[in-house]
C-alpha cells in the first residue's frame, strides 16, 4: 500500500476498493462489500487473523480490546468502518 | 503445540513456565503466543475479563520443579520424549501430574521412563488448542484414577471437555486420521486429484470441517511424518508408511502453515 493511504484522509470507498482487491487476490474470488465472508465459507477463522494484520499494517492502526472480534471482519463494509473508527480514535 | 497449549493456559488465567531448547526458540515462541492469544481473542474463545496468566520462559528444565502439572510437548520421537520425561519426573515432587501431549507414542511405553507411572497420563490436545474444546485423554495401564480425575478437572478449568480412552499406539484420533492424511497425499502424488479437490470432496461430501491436507498443514508435515513412522513401526500398517510426496515436502522445508507453505500456500502471515 502507498504512504498516501496511511497519512492522507481516506474515503470509505478507497478502503473498500483496496480491501476488495486484497481479498480478490488472496482468496481468488470476487466478493461483495456486504457479503459475510465467514458464513459463505470463503475464508477460515485462520485467515481472519491475516485480515487483522493486513489492516494494521496497511492503515497503521492497532486493533485491540473490544475491537478485536470476528464481527468486525465479517464483511468488507464492517472492516472499512473499523478502520475509520480506530483511525479517528487515534487522531482524537 | 507448546505455544498452542500455553496460549490456552494463560488465556484462562493459568501461569505457565515454558521450556524450550534455546533462547532463540523462546523469543520466537513468545511472538507466536502473542499472536495466538490475539487470534483466540478475535474468535472469542477465551473467557472475557480474565486476567492473563503469567508467562515465564526458560531453557532450564529445573524451572518446572515447583509446577503442579507438567505438560511434555516435544517432537514425536521416542528418544526425545524419553529424555524430557525422565528428567522432569526426577525433578518434580510426588503428586505432580505429568502429562504427555503425545500424538502417537504409547503411554505404557512412556510409563517405563518415569519415576511414578501412576501420575503419568496422555492428553492429546487438538490444534489449535484454544479453539477446539474436545480433548482425547489417554489412560495408561498404570495411570491412577486420582491422576485421571485431576487431569479432567484441570482440563475443565481450561474450558476443555475430555473423552477418555485406553492406551493404544496412535490412540483413537491418529489411528484414524494419520493414514487418511497419508492416503490423501498419495492421491495428490499419483495425480488422481489436486489437494483442493481431495479436501473439497471430504468437506463437501463427508462433512469434514477441514479436509485432510489442510489438516496436515495445520499439524505440521514434519510432525505428521514423525507420527506416521511411529504408527508404521508399531503396527506395520502400510497405509501409515509416509508417502514420497509427504517426505519430499518435509525435505524441501515445506512443513505446512508454520513455514508458510505445505499442500497450500499461506502467504506471509503464519497463523
Amino acid at each position: 500500500m502507498t504512504t498516501d493511504q496511511t497519512t492522507a484522509a481516506l474515503t470509505a470507498e478507497a478502503i473498500e476498493d483496496a480491501l476488495l482487491a486484497f481479498l480478490a487476490e488472496r482468496i481468488k474470488t470476487e466478493v461483495a462489500a456486504d457479503q459475510d465472508l465467514f458464513k459463505s465459507g470463503l475464508v477460515s477463522s485462520m485467515f481472519a487473523m491475516q485480515l487483522v494484520v493486513h489492516l494494521e499494517e496497511t492503515y497503521d492502526i492497532a486493533i485491540i480490546g473490544p475491537d478485536l472480534k470476528l464481527d468486525n471482519f465479517r464483511t468488507v463494509k464492517a472492516m472499512t468502518s473499523l478502520v475509520h473508527r480506530v483511525r479517528d480514535a487515534d487522531d482524537a | 503445540m507448546g505455544t498452542n497449549i500455553t496460549t490456552l493456559a494463560i488465556g484462562f488465567g493459568v501461569p505457565v513456565v515454558l521450556i524450550d531448547i534455546s533462547d532463540d526458540a523462546l523469543i520466537a515462541a513468545r511472538k507466536t503466543i502473542k499472536q495466538k492469544v490475539r487470534h483466540a481473542q478475535l474468535l472469542g474463545t477465551l473467557p472475557p475479563d480474565r486476567v492473563q496468566g503469567e508467562l515465564v520462559t526458560s531453557t532450564s528444565l529445573d524451572d518446572v520443579a515447583d509446577s503442579t502439572t507438567v505438560i511434555e510437548a516435544v517432537v514425536e520421537i521416542p528418544e526425545a520424549k524419553q529424555k524430557v520425561l525422565s528428567a522432569v519426573s526426577a525433578i518434580v515432587s510426588p503428586g505432580t501430574t505429568l502429562i504427555s501431549n503425545t500424538s502417537c507414542i504409547s503411554i505404557d511405553e512412556m510409563a517405563a521412563w518415569v519415576t511414578r507411572p501412576d501420575e503419568l497420563v496422555g492428553v492429546h490436545f487438538m490444534n489449535p488448542s484454544y479453539m477446539i474444546k474436545m480433548v482425547e485423554v489417554i489412560k495408561g495401564t498404570k495411570t491412577s484414577e486420582a491422576t485421571l480425575e485431576r487431569v479432567i478437572r484441570l482440563l475443565a478449568d481450561l474450558g476443555r471437555e475430555s473423552l477418555v480412552i485406553n492406551n493404544s499406539t496412535g490412540f483413537v484420533i491418529n489411528r484414524l486420521l494419520h493414514p487418511l492424511i497419508n492416503t490423501a497425499a498419495m492421491l495428490v502424488d499419483e495425480g488422481v486429484a489436486s489437494a483442493e479437490v481431495v479436501d473439497g470432496l471430504l468437506e463437501g461430501c463427508l462433512g469434514h470441517s477441514t479436509g485432510p491436507l489442510r489438516t496436515g498443514d495445520l499439524i505440521g508435515l514434519d510432525n505428521l511424518v514423525d507420527s506416521l513412522w511411529v504408527l508404521y513401526n508399531a503396527r506395520g500398517d502400510e497405509s501409515c508408511k509416509p508417502c514420497n510426496g509427504l517426505l519430499q515436502k518435509v525435505q524441501e522445508g515445506n512443513l505446512g502453515r508454520k513455514s508458510g507453505r505445505g499442500f497450500y500456500d499461506y502467504g506471509k502471515v503464519a497463523s
